[in-house]
């Protein structure tokens, strides 16, 4: 069974039923030990970083989660799911992350409107396995204002430009984390949906 | 590159689509759900749902069909129409709805789009904007005068004005107050709204296309995305809303309900215009 871990940010209707739709079990956890005992953590959200941050603390999420990576449980990050992950966002102030990879979070630096909201190219420079299947320059939904910066860009696996080029994909072994929404990127969002299943179930 | 989008919007009352009814492949035209489906398979880039239901005892039902519709399509729905209370922005968001549009209720108390913003998050939140043009002779016996805040002074409209300039009208257009359009868009960029869906309402249902001077007005005054709404009549419409209109997104109703066009030639269309869509 896959945990998308509920930690109180709102919305996780559309992440269970995409899963549903392609056949994957996943299951939104509101217990700790409910990640504990999964085969893999699903960690969706909008919102702010610190408040992700700190109802992840409060509800004791957080050990969890890390004990899953630690274990090589895999992981997918959705949105903040995948700003968490790094050391530290400038967003309302300073706040640590997870900092299972280093690098910061970063807000938009130009004249084009944020937040970056709508339909953009993903562009693949190493393919995952939950890209099996996705075409190179796909378009996916995304809506943010800020973004991560790695500081070892081997963990990069796809960007996107909007004024800047951004990293919109990290993959290091068995964590995978999206800056875009596959949940609400239509049938493309739904294959990397279906991939995460079966890289789970083969794993 | 980021696509401009193109948004068609259901009006929905009582829980039934109330435009539309023409649709000839649907097993019920009415169905709010089915014509969600419709357009996701069409490649909508997101979807509206105007909630148009008079009553706020009624708000289950759209619920309900915010549910229905988020088991079914993947992609961005926005719920307007009738929110009074952060308790009804979080039903909608736990039912499945990523956006709610505000309008009537931030213009009775600003601070209620902080506060939302605060409790959400600023991408969820959209300032409905129904805007009119104020006409020579309209004078500030028109609309209620209000705001005794120092700190919403800005947005008041100034008389008399020679310059063209936008008033706010609430309640779905039957009544007007006297706030600056353009002023009021920057103030509630400022409180925290992630987005702002324009609606002209001198042009709204004429199909004379929408008003591009206003559109372009409020999306060079403010930092966030814009979608323009009210008057598409054709492709050249959405178009001009988008290039000269400066807009981000394009809202339409009537012109995708009547299958006048559907959402994929549209795309096509303003592709060859060389507009970047999602096709």
């Amino acid at each position: 069974m896959i945990a998308i871990v509920d930690y109180g940010m709102g919305n996780l209707r559309s992440v269970e039923k995409g899963f549903l739709k392609v056949g994957v079990d996943a299951r939104v956890v509101r217990e700790p030990q409910a990640v504990d005992d999964a085969d893999a953590v699903v960690l969706p959200g909008v919102g702010a970083f610190r408040d992700c941050i700190r109802n992840l603390a409060q509800t004791s999420m957080t050990e969890s989660i890390m004990r899953s990576i630690q274990k090589g449980k895999p992981y997918l990050g959705i949105c903040l799911g995948l700003q968490v992950l790094f050391t530290e966002s400038e967003e309302f102030g300073i706040y640590k992350g997870l900092d299972v990879f280093k690098g910061k979070v970063v807000r938009f630096k130009t004249d084009l409107k944020v937040p970056h909201m709508g339909w953009n190219n993903v562009k693949i420079l190493r393919r995952t396995p939950i890209f099996d299947g996705i075409k190179d320059e796909s378009f996916f939904y995304f809506v943010h204002s800020y973004y991560v910066v790695p500081d070892d860009a081997a963990v990069v696996s796809a960007t996107t430009d909007y004024g800047i080029t951004f990293t919109s994909m990290v993959w290091k072994d068995n964590i995978f984390a999206t800056q875009f929404h596959p949940e609400k990127s239509q049938e493309t969002g739904l294959m990397i949906l279906k991939n995460f299943g079966d890289f789970v179930r083969k794993a | 590159m980021l696509a401009k989008r193109i948004i068609p919007c259901l009006d929905v009352k009582d829980g039934r689509v109330v435009k539309g009814v023409s649709f000839i492949n649907l097993r019920d035209a009415g169905d709010p759900v089915e014509n969600a489906k419709f357009y996701d398979e069409q490649g909508a880039d997101e979807l509206v749902f105007l909630d148009i239901t008079a009553s706020h005892e009624k708000r289950q039902i759209i619920l309900d069909v915010v549910m229905k519709t988020a088991e079914d399509v993947f992609m961005p729905l926005t719920v307007g129409g009738g929110i009074k209370t952060l308790e009804d922005i979080r039903d909608l968001l736990n039912a499945g709805c990523d956006k709610v549009s505000v309008n009537t209720t931030a213009v009775k108390d600003p601070y209620f789009i902080s506060r939302a913003a605060e409790k959400f998050g600023s991408q969820c939140i959209v300032i409905a904007v129904d805007a009119k043009r104020v006409r020579d002779g309209m004078s500030d016996a028109d609309g209620e005068a209000w705001f005794d805040d120092p700190a919403l002074k800005d947005v008041c409209l100034k008389f008399p004005t020679d310059e063209l300039t936008w008033a706010i009208s609430t309640h779905g257009g039957r009544k007007m107050k006297l706030i600056d359009a353009v002023q009021w868009a920057k103030k509630m960029e400022e409180l925290g709204a992630g987005e702002i869906m324009l609606t002209s309402m001198d042009n709204d249902g004429t199909k004379d296309g929408y008003d591009i001077e206003l559109t372009r007005a409020i999306s060079e005054a403010v930092g966030i995305p814009v979608i323009a709404s009210g008057g598409v009549g054709t492709l050249e419409h959405i178009y001009e809303g988008l290039s000269e209109g400066k807009a981000d997104a394009a809202l339409a109703a009537s012109i995708f309900h009547y299958r006048e066009y559907t959402i994929r030639e549209a795309k096509e269309y303003l592709k060859s215009r060389g507009i970047i869509v999602r096709l």
